[in-house]
């Protein structure tokens, strides 16, 4: 276990030093485009149109917009000082729990940016994109492989739109046994994300909330309680959202099935277990994969993300359109839901094709043990993790073996007049992105900590020293590290409630004024 | 012998197949079906023996996989369990797999880049192409320095900005985008954008049933039939009520004859899916007479350059693809929904949003907020499941936006329009095909003799991408002699030649 590695001497006093620029070296500050630019300013140079009668009757605009631009070198250096006020994966381990905060290889970028996927429409001849539709049709034989699943559904845009396929699947297949009347509940445990609730509320389902057992986990017999002739479905998530294995899976999916019941599982765990045990073996009827999370898909400062749906033989044929089908020597999109038991359509499109080619060369390049190396170094990072700090944070469903994340909470804490908050603010001022915090909302000031698989042990060691110097100043009672911080930061703590209370979502040029 | 691989599919080995070893497996199979094959573990299937070393694949180091073997043993030490499959002891013993699922083997850098070189190869690119295909999505010119800052490490690989300190980078961003989608739209509040036009449509539509308290929705039929599709999908499952007017080619339809007080709203596109632009002032003025909302929807950003915008004609939501601006064509995907609406209505907004307030030492910042209509707080209350949205595509359309700015952004819907100006005078003088359309921005309908669908195919052979067969978006409406064509900045002359000499040869 490394010392403390270096020491960083308190400020005298609890503001920032001022300087004249508001400038702190490297760290600079930088206005609005809508203060630096003008009118008429551009940095793309664009000749003038032939002049020609326009056919815009009478809808041409007459009254300025108001937007600003800025020349290619102004542009630049705004846009590059806005990055550098931001935390990164590259720049550091990020260990934010249930979001996968993995390495992006750029391998990955630049096969995305080839033009024969980049420059491609949707709705090209079907002929011109045989490529691309081979493409797709390889990552969803990955998909069905990885999870045993009979079919994928590929069009979903992001994990939250992959859950609601899934739950249209499902109510699309009650409403096939003519049962919609009566099934509309749908189980999700307490600790479940905040979109299972989300969607299938927005199904008109209305939700039962299942409990948890002391450990952590949802027991079969909870689940067997909570069912009736009016359960639809379970949405659950396998690893769980307390960063552990849902034992009694396989009884619960046989509980629900016997019950006339669905289950949805959600995916977005699923980096800890591919590889490693295939969903469809656990008895999963539907199931959204991040390919954001476990397929290392860039997230972009919060998106784009892609949620193709795996599904089970008796959920397939309500899958979305469009899907692809062999025809002779030819792929071809299946676009009409005519005729079809397909649910209909969920986007404009075919999904997400630049984060297929991601997700996919993300694949090929790990091949079959690689990707159960990845998942496998992910879990052992995580008890790694687990097993440096079990002596000084507390768990709350004791010490027991995690998956790829470890989940902590408060109790430890108690006493010290240091909140979760507070503690995950001093690490940003020793260089660490927080943890996840306050997630899942079923434990009590939780911390819950992902490492992934790409985090070298060194660091993995610095990040647990580091944690432990923390914890050690928490419990001596060295409240400005953790109450006034962070202090190192771009800025300082932000008043949300401000914000919230007097929402300023726009520049108008009167607040400018 | 019947073998399966990764992909699912069987192959039949000769019966003598054991008794023939050792000979290629090039024998049996097409070298282009190996190169999906790992034919490791298809010989330790088989017991195929090998001539040869077989590869240690368990000790050979993942390019990006940090942790060395020596790593996992001192960590599991320190875990105090003897391998790592000790720590799946969870997970029902039946369940965990006991030899790798049968896919290929990992590949280096320079193999995935050949393997996905090869599939490219296949598809015909925008820029290889007199390229006149639009409807929803459009070829423009993107700057390099676009591509090239939303590179960058800070913006590439951050996450969503829950922690402000550390995010003002692109919470600044959000800002930003947020301000030049109000301008644009003509409204007072945009959202930190949603996943694509169509997306953003139907969450205009759950937004306007959740304002008035009625559930029913009128769709224009301007409207790209798979907005539509994708509103009539989720309100059928959500149990709300939709009509559909009947397809609109010419943009004739009586809307305001169909408004009354049980409508929540009414969904228009300008400009329409067959590229007439339309007014919206008096629809807008129906729907307020009942009750009802006005959603605005376009496809075509650049539009908004030189049109009228959605708000100034009195829309309460305007919806719309942002692809256009920044973005590249993906094949469909990723692009980026656009979602503006009056201040009124903004705590029924779906999505996120960034706002400005200050930090603890007075200085300006900006964090996300109203998080009080989101699912991770509200949950079955939330106004939207919405979580990962579009952020990147919203930076690029950002980056693209703040290098036009306004003058640019003018020139070059003017250029667009002037484009497809030209091209519907070209084609005023080729027999037998007739642009339907009185207005239009850069996209309009054309008619032609007999199938487009079938016309395109030729045109196409010859290297033209001349459009959309509209029976390709509305198979089942007897439009199937109407072909809509798009062209943009990136159109030339030459393309434009070649698009009336193709079409002349293949009709």
């Amino acid at each position: 276990m490394l010392d403390r590695p270096a020491v960083v001497e308190p400020l005298d006093d609890d503001k920032t030093p001022a300087t004249f620029t508001g400038n702190r070296g490297l760290d600079q500050e930088e206005p609005l485009i809508f203060e630096i630019g003008r009118l008429d300013a551009t940095g793309v140079d664009i000749d003038d149109p032939a002049p020609l009668a326009t056919r815009l009757g009478a809808l041409e605009r007459n009254a300025p917009i108001g937007l600003p631009g800025l020349t290619e070198p102004e542009t630049m250096r705004h846009y590059v000082r806005l990055s550098r006020k931001n935390y990164s994966i590259d720049a550091g381990l990020y260990p934010l729990g249930s979001c996968t905060m993995k390495h992006n290889p750029r391998s990955n970028e630049k096969i995305a940016r080839y033009e024969g996927f980049a420059d491609l429409h949707p709705l090209q001849p079907q002929s011109t994109a045989q490529g691309a539709l081979e493409l797709m049709q390889i990552l969803a034989d990955w998909l069905m492989t990885l999870t045993n699943m009979h079919a994928v559904a590929m069009s979903p845009k992001a994990g939250a739109h992959g859950e609601l396929c899934g739950m249209m699947a499902i109510k699309s297949a009650i409403a096939a046994r003519g049962e919609s009347a009566t099934r509309n509940v749908v189980l999700i445990p307490q600790s479940a994300h905040g979109t299972n609730p989300a969607t299938a509320a927005l199904l008109g389902f209305s939700v039962r909330v299942v409990p948890a057992a002391a450990d952590g986990t949802v027991r079969a017999e909870a689940v067997k309680e909570a069912l009736a002739p009016d359960v639809a479905a379970i949405m659950l998530t396998n690893p769980n959202t307390c960063g552990l294995f849902e034992r009694d899976i396989v009884d619960i999916a046989d509980a629900m099935h016997e019950a006339g019941g669905y289950f949805y599982c959600d995916g977005a765990n699923f980096n800890a277990i591919a590889g490693v045990a295939r969903p469809g073996d656990f008895g999963v009827d539907a199931m959204h994969i991040n390919l954001h999370k476990t397929f290392s898909t860039p997230h972009g400062g919060g998106g784009p993300g892609a949620g193709p749906v795996v599904l089970s033989e008796r959920l397939a044929p309500f899958a979305p359109v469009p899907f692809i089908r062999r025809n002779g020597d030819a792929l071809e999109l299946v676009e009409d839901a005519e005729g079809t038991q397909s649910f209909g359509r969920l986007t404009a499109f075919h999904g997400q094709m630049g984060m297929f080619v991601r997700a996919l060369a993300y694949m090929l390049a790990h091949g079959t043990d690689g990707l159960a190396q990845a998942s496998k170094d992910a879990v052992l990072s995580a008890n790694y993790v687990r097993a440096s700090l079990r002596d000084v944070m507390t768990q709350p469903f004791g010490d027991r073996i995690c998956m790829h994340e470890v989940l902590f909470d408060d109790a430890w804490l108690r006493g010290t007049g240091v909140t979760t908050l507070d503690f995950a603010k001093a690490m940003i001022d020793e260089g660490y992105h927080p943890m996840t915090i306050y997630f899942p909302l079923v434990v009590h000031g939780a911390m819950l900590i992902e490492p992934t698989e790409s985090e070298s042990k060194a660091s993995l060691d610095l990040f647990i020293a580091t944690l432990r110097d923390l914890a050690r100043s928490a419990k001596a009672g060295d409240m400005t590290r953790f109450t006034q911080a962070p202090r190192l930061a771009p800025r300082r703590r932000v008043d949300e409630a401000l914000a919230a209370r007097k929402p300023v979502l726009r520049w108008t040029p009167n607040a400018a004024a | 012998m019947r073998i399966a691989d990764g992909r699912r599919r069987l192959f039949e080995l000769p019966e003598d197949a054991l008794e023939q070893v050792p000979k290629k497996l090039t024998d049996f199979f097409d070298e282009n079906l190996l190169q999906h094959f790992d034919c490791e573990r298809f010989l330790s299937i088989t017991g195929f023996h090998v001539i040869g070393k077989r590869s240690k694949r368990k000790e050979k180091a993942m390019r990006y996989h940090p942790l060395s073997e020596a790593d996992r043993n001192a960590m599991l030490a320190t875990i105090g369990v003897s391998s790592i499959e000790a720590l799946y002891a969870d997970a029902p013993p039946a369940t965990l797999l006991r030899t790798p699922l049968d896919l290929p083997s990992g590949k280096s850098e320079l193999d995935v880049e050949r393997f996905f070189a090869r599939l490219a190869a296949r598809n015909m690119p925008a820029s290889r192409a007199p390229f006149f295909v639009g409807a929803g999505a459009y070829k423009h010119h993107i700057p390099a320095s676009v591509d090239h800052l939303i590179q960058r490490s800070e913006f590439l690989t951050s996450y969503t900005p829950y922690q402000p300190e550390i995010s003002q980078g692109t919470l600044q961003y959000l800002f930003e985008f947020q301000t030049q989608v109000a301008l644009l739209t003509g409204m007072e509040v945009a959202n930190a954008s949603m996943y694509d036009g169509s997306t953003a449509t139907a969450e205009a539509v759950l937004m306007a049933h959740r304002v008035t308290k009625r559930r029913k929705a009128l769709l224009s039929g301007g409207l790209h039939p798979h907005y539509a599709e994708v509103v009539r999908t989720i309100s059928r499952l959500a149990e709300d009520e939709v009509e559909t007017m009947a397809p609109d080619v010419r943009a004739t339809e009586d809307l305001i004859a169909r408004i009354d007080d049980t409508l929540s709203c009414v969904v228009v596109q300008t400009p329409d899916v067959f590229g007439n632009l339309r007014d919206l002032t008096k629809v807008a003025e129906a729907c307020h007479r009942n009750g009802a909302l006005l959603v605005a929807v376009f496809t075509e950003a650049a539009s908004l350059g030189l049109l009228k915008s959605p708000g100034a004609m009195g829309a309460d939501i305007v919806v719309g693809e942002g692809q256009s601006i920044g973005n590249s064509l993906n094949f469909g995907g990723p692009y980026v929904g656009l979602f503006a609406t009056r201040h009124e209505f903004l705590r029924q907004m779906p999505g996120r949003l960034a706002g400005e307030s200050v930090d603890a030492d007075g200085r300006r910042s900006y964090v996300l907020t109203l998080s009080t209509r989101e699912q991770h707080i509200r949950r079955d209350k939330a106004t939207s499941n919405i979580c990962t949205n579009s952020g990147l595509c919203a930076l690029a359309f950002t980056i693209h936006l703040t290098l036009l700015g306004e003058a640019g952004l003018t020139r070059l819907a003017r250029v667009n329009h002037a484009n497809a100006v030209l091209l519907a005078h070209m084609l005023a003088d080729v027999q037998n095909v007739e642009v339907l359309n009185e207005t239009f921005f850069n996209e309009f309908t054309l008619r032609v003799e007999g199938d487009a669908a079938a016309l395109i195919e030729r045109m196409a052979a010859r290297g033209v991408l001349a459009g959309v067969p509209v029976s390709r978006l509305l198979p089942h409406a007897g439009l199937d002699d109407l072909l809509l064509v798009a062209t943009t900045e990136v159109n030339t002359q030459e393309d434009r030649d070649a698009f009336v000499a193709a079409l002349k040869e293949s009709l």
